[in-house]
């Protein structure tokens, strides 16, 4: 009953707008009526689809790479005293610099021809950080009895990290690649919506081309795709970690 | 021959003095048992004899070298991440023995603490009694010349516990390493230690030691005999008297 719930709320709620939307007469390109944006999203279903498929695979590649630079300097700071004191601050302005700020210059080093490489670089930068930060707190979180073990045996720098260490920041990391996968997405469309141009041909493009044409409904149409695929990749993320979990835990 | 020896040994933490000055020496084979009162520094003694931690002052002597010395946690201290039989191999695999080899010798030694068939399992899946026996078998794997174990039973029930104290006390009966063990529970104490150091409270000096007679493993009934009574009392008055101090 109670996970009805969300489901009759937003029911209500889109029964709200249809019906506000005949009686008061709002004009169509300022607010469309619900039915207008599922004929929208019906009509422009296939190019919809195709935008997103590219604004996801700009994420899912910034996330591969975020995921590779940001574990690799974490095993750095982990394996010396001095690198993470290097490191750490850096990567914190990485992080407290609005992605939009930097689309631009991005862009600019892309070059013209390659605005895809702008908005990969864009969303690893928004992907890096919670990943960073998952794997160095996962790095620091080992029992610290099973360090003084590790001292006990002889254990060298590297054993440390890859035999204590690495397993031990598992949940950090999966709970890291989560958030960062869906700052990535988001990442992703803000890019687009920096680049703002026809080349890019993700969902944020749809949504800037719609709305220079007044084509609300399909702008809203192409928030309910976002809006989706959003939701997908969160569940399926939250689906990898809890199977990640079981897996590091054995139960 | 002491197997490992602190000569008079202090050390100093911010809030001020934790252990000493104490002079411990261990023998070979001998099963020492570590009691005071919380706060007196006992488990920092043994940090010392583990070559953990570092005196302030004072001097340390070892007979024992590197892998000599193995130490249980007062908590089990598994690796979730491994299965049993991968967290009791994972010292000589740190030692560099191949892993073919290291995982046999692990399942000898989890047969030993008597859990043969639980080589798979990961430490959630075991009881808390199971665990401990895990991080046992993990120490010994490495036939250590010097067991340390600190309060190593204090999480679990009085069965367990019991059940527990003589297992250690026939393993220790197969190698003979040298134990020293915390705890602050007396009757422990000397039911499992050929010699019980008392310690003052905080810092902990030695208030008194004492022999404690009879075989090891324990008879049956050992609990019961007059000697193991007068030695626990003995043991209480002296701690009682460190407490006061």
């Amino acid at each position: 009953m109670s996970r009805l719930a969300p489901v009759v709320l937003a029911a209500l709620l889109l029964a709200a707008w249809e019906i506000a939307c005949r009686a008061l007469d709002v004009p169509a390109y300022f607010l469309p009526a619900p039915s207008a944006v599922a004929v929208a999203l019906w009509r422009h279903l296939p190019t919809l689809v195709a935008a997103a498929g590219h604004t996801l695979s700009t994420a899912v590649i910034a996330l591969v790479i975020a995921s590779l630079i940001a574990q690799a300097l974490a095993i750095l700071t982990a394996l010396s005293p001095l690198l993470d004191r290097a490191i750490r601050p850096l990567a914190s302005v990485v992080q407290v610099t609005p992605v939009v700020a930097i689309a631009p210059l991005l862009l600019i080093w892309a070059g013209l021809d390659h605005p895809g490489r702008a908005l990969v670089a864009l969303a690893v930068l928004v992907a890096f950080f919670p990943i960073f930060s998952g794997a160095t707190a996962g790095l620091r979180s080992a029992d610290p009895d099973l360090e003084r073990l590790f001292t006990l045996y002889g254990a060298g720098r590297w054993q440390r990290v890859t035999r204590l260490r690495l397993p031990s920041a598992v949940p950090f990391l999966l709970e890291g690649h989560k958030v960062g996968a869906g700052l990535a997405l988001i990442g992703a469309v803000v890019a687009e919506f920096g680049a703002g141009s026809g080349k890019v041909q993700g969902l944020a493009w749809q949504m800037l081309d719609a709305g220079n044409k007044l084509q609300t409904a399909r702008m809203i149409a192409a928030l309910v795709v976002l809006g989706a695929m959003g939701v997908a990749l969160h569940a399926l993320l939250e689906a990898v970690e809890r199977v990640g979990l079981k897996w590091w835990r054995g139960r | 021959m002491s197997i490992v020896q602190l000569t008079d040994v202090e050390v100093d933490y911010d809030r001020g003095r934790a252990l000493g000055p104490l002079t411990l020496g261990v023998a070979a084979g001998e099963t020492v048992a570590l009691v005071g009162p919380s706060g007196c520094g006992k488990s920092t003694a043994l940090r010392l004899l583990a070559g953990l931690e570092a005196p302030t002052r004072g001097a340390i002597a070892r007979m024992t070298g590197r892998g000599e010395t193995a130490v249980v946690f007062q908590a089990p201290t598994l690796a979730p991440w491994l299965s049993a039989q991968a967290n009791v191999a994972l010292p000589l695999e740190l030692a560099g023995v191949a892993k073919a080899e290291a995982h046999e010798r692990a399942a000898a030694a989890l047969a030993r603490v008597g859990l043969s068939g639980a080589e798979a399992k990961r430490p959630v899946q075991l009881s808390g009694g199971m665990a401990m026996r895990v991080s046992l078998a993990r120490a010994l794997v490495t036939e250590p010349r010097l067991l340390l174990l600190d309060e190593p039973f204090a999480a679990l029930d009085e069965i367990t516990r019991r059940a527990l104290a003589d297992d250690v006390l026939s393993l220790w009966a197969a190698s003979k390493p040298a134990i020293v063990f915390v705890t602050h529970n007396v009757e422990e104490a000397v039911y499992m230690a050929s010699r019980v150091v008392v310690l003052t409270r905080g810092p902990g000096r030695i208030a008194a030691d004492f022999a404690v007679a009879g075989p090891i493993p324990r008879p049956p009934h050992f609990r019961a005999e007059a000697d193991f009574r007068a030695t626990s009392e003995a043991v209480s008055a002296a701690l009682a008297e460190g407490i006061a101090a």
